[in-house]
């Protein structure tokens, strides 16, 4: 992956920023320049301010993955979930500092800043959210609401433990 | 907008084609197809072809044109169109031949539908076909499509008391119907114990919970229906051809255990065939992933939400109810080239329809149905055909 392709969403990837439609209130993440809610789609062009995720959330469904996606090999058997945000957007990421047969449906968890993947050992290092069951994330370094505003361009590797 | 029929039918065995090209067997399929529909080639108007990533698998673009040039057809300077829509690929060619011809742009077009998976590694082809679903919001999570689908699984389990085994009860099927499909890409049977115990994937879905990646061609050849005598004698008619889309990823749907883009496409084609789910005798369901295919039972309309396992768990579908499903051995067990998937569900169902399909004939069909689904649901297409007595 380039690494301006990456790079460009670093602000919703570190900081977890979304979305609000001033029209309906509706919050999204990632953002949207369209709310999909409102019945006069037109009406929230340009009226869709910034708005950053808490990270707090809880487990709607999850898997444990043993075929990983490439670059992902080294982390199997991981565990994946869909989190419901305490502000309402669902996201997909991975749950770590939990055993996988202690993972459940409804478990509180909160974002956490990780590595995610390596591009081999030379290329670049891709950064963002995962989830840690929320007691255990509050040890850690923080995704979302109230991070320390993470560098864009070199990101604090001694800080990411993937 | 005319009536419009399949007047022929082409198909390639499905599988690890190592000694076959992506030429071959596109044009083996087309070729079939216009043989079976008698159609001299210099009446062709046009051909669609469905296709997800031959720049991925196989370093050529522009393929349509491709496959129109190696069937001998360059000269003709027909327009080639090439059609892509993940899994659904196939069915989104089928809908743009049956609107060029029911619109009358077109008399007769060729629909085909063809992929070659297997020039590329295992890994690399997992990382090709997962980007149907979301790359900057998904993938990038470490999030591949069965882990996606293990995570409806999940929750159909958590929300309705889905059983392992009832997820488990479709591909034995599907491979009980493929040992009697000359051309599907696995020919053993399977129990539902050696699916339930089947190396993990992604939790609880296993390796025979998954369908293959397969190399394979299919095609139809279509004309208008005031005309299909002339070179058949059993035209079957498409009482619908219906799309429709809903949210790239699997987080932004309205509900994890719906396909609301199967719902609509359904709806609308239930609507325009003037038909309902119990007049179906033989339906082609997208099971990519056996919960892809309990889920699809729900959203098309054959069962409540939440009762697809029970369904399962009693056989409902495969031979002792009003429907017979997956009759081919469906995407798990006949193949899954994607871009031929499609295509090659409406083969199996004119086949069907014709009664020509042999030692898998499900006895009087008269009305079939296929479901075929791009990424975990952006796209389902539903297409209803009839043998037009």
């Amino acid at each position: 992956m380039a690494i301006a392709r990456f790079w460009r969403e670093t602000p919703r990837r570190y900081n977890l920023g979304g979305s609000r439609c001033l029209v309906c209130q509706s919050v999204y993440f990632p953002p949207r320049t369209v709310c999909p809610t409102c019945s006069t789609h037109r009406q929230s062009i340009g009226k869709m301010e910034p708005l950053q995720l808490s990270g707090d959330g809880e487990v709607v469904s999850y898997t444990v993955v043993h075929e990983a996606a490439i670059g992902f090999e080294m982390q199997v058997p991981y565990v994946l979930a869909l989190v419901r945000t305490t502000e309402g957007p669902l996201l997909t990421g991975q749950v770590v500092n939990v055993v996988p047969d202690e993972m459940r449906v409804g478990l509180k968890v909160r974002a956490t800043f990780r590595k995610l993947r390596e591009e081999g050992p030379a290329g670049v290092i891709h950064y963002g959210y995962k989830f840690a069951p929320r007691e255990e994330a509050e040890a850690g370094p923080r995704a979302g609401r109230e991070a320390e505003p993470a560098p864009a361009h070199s990101p604090d590797v001694s800080r990411a433990r993937a | 907008m005319r009536d419009v029929a399949i007047l022929g039918t082409g198909m390639t065995k499905f599988g690890e084609l190592w000694d076959r090209s992506f030429r071959e067997i596109g044009i083996e399929a087309g070729f079939q197809a216009l043989v079976d529909g008698k159609l001299s080639s210099h009446d062709l108007g046009a051909l669609y072809l469905g296709n997800m990533a031959s720049g991925a698998f196989l370093e050529q673009e522009h393929i349509a044109p491709l496959i129109l040039d190696y069937a001998g057809l360059a000269g003709h300077h027909l327009p080639a169109i090439r059609v892509e829509a993940g899994g659904a690929s196939g069915a989104l060619a089928l809908h743009e031949g049956y609107l060029a011809v029911a619109s009358g742009a077109y008399d007769f077009v060729v629909v085909g539908g063809a992929e070659k998976m297997t020039d590329v590694s295992d890994t690399e082809a997992s990382r090709i076909v997962d980007a149907t679903a979301d790359t900057e919001w998904e993938l990038v999570f470490g999030a591949t499509l069965p882990s996606l689908w293990a995570m409806v699984a999940r929750k159909h389990m958590h929300e309705y008391g889905t059983l392992r085994e009832d997820l488990a009860a479709l591909p034995a099927h599907d491979h009980l119907m493929a040992s009697k499909n000359p051309l599907a890409h696995f020919r053993n049977k399977v129990s539902v114990d050696q699916v339930v115990n089947s190396g993990m994937v992604a939790d609880p879905l296993g390796l025979l919970d998954c369908s293959p990646l397969s190399d394979g061609a299919a095609a139809v050849l279509l004309g208008p229906m005031e005309s299909a005598r002339k070179y058949t004698d059993t035209p079957i008619r498409i009482a619908a051809s219906q799309i429709a889309c809903d949210t790239m990823a699997l987080h932004h749907r309205r509900d994890l255990t719906t396909l609301d883009s199967t719902v609509f496409a359904a709806k609308r084609a239930f609507s325009q065939a003037r038909r309902k789910p119990a007049d179906i005798q033989v339906a082609e369901i997208d099971d990519a992933y056996s919960i892809a295919g309990l889920v699809a039972l729900e959203d098309l309309g054959f069962v409540a939400k939440g009762e697809a396992g029970a369904a399962m768990r009693d056989g409902r579908f495969f031979g002792k109810g009003t429907t017979m499903i997956n009759a081919s051995g469906g995407l798990k067990a006949q193949g899954r080239p994607f871009g031929a998937v499609g295509v090659a569900q409406v083969v199996e169902l004119v086949r069907q329809l014709r009664g020509e399909a042999k030692d898998r004939q499900v006895s009087g069909a008269q009305v079939g149905l296929a479901h075929n689904v791009g990424g975990t649901g952006a796209t389902s297409a539903v297409t209803i055909l009839e043998r037009a007595n």
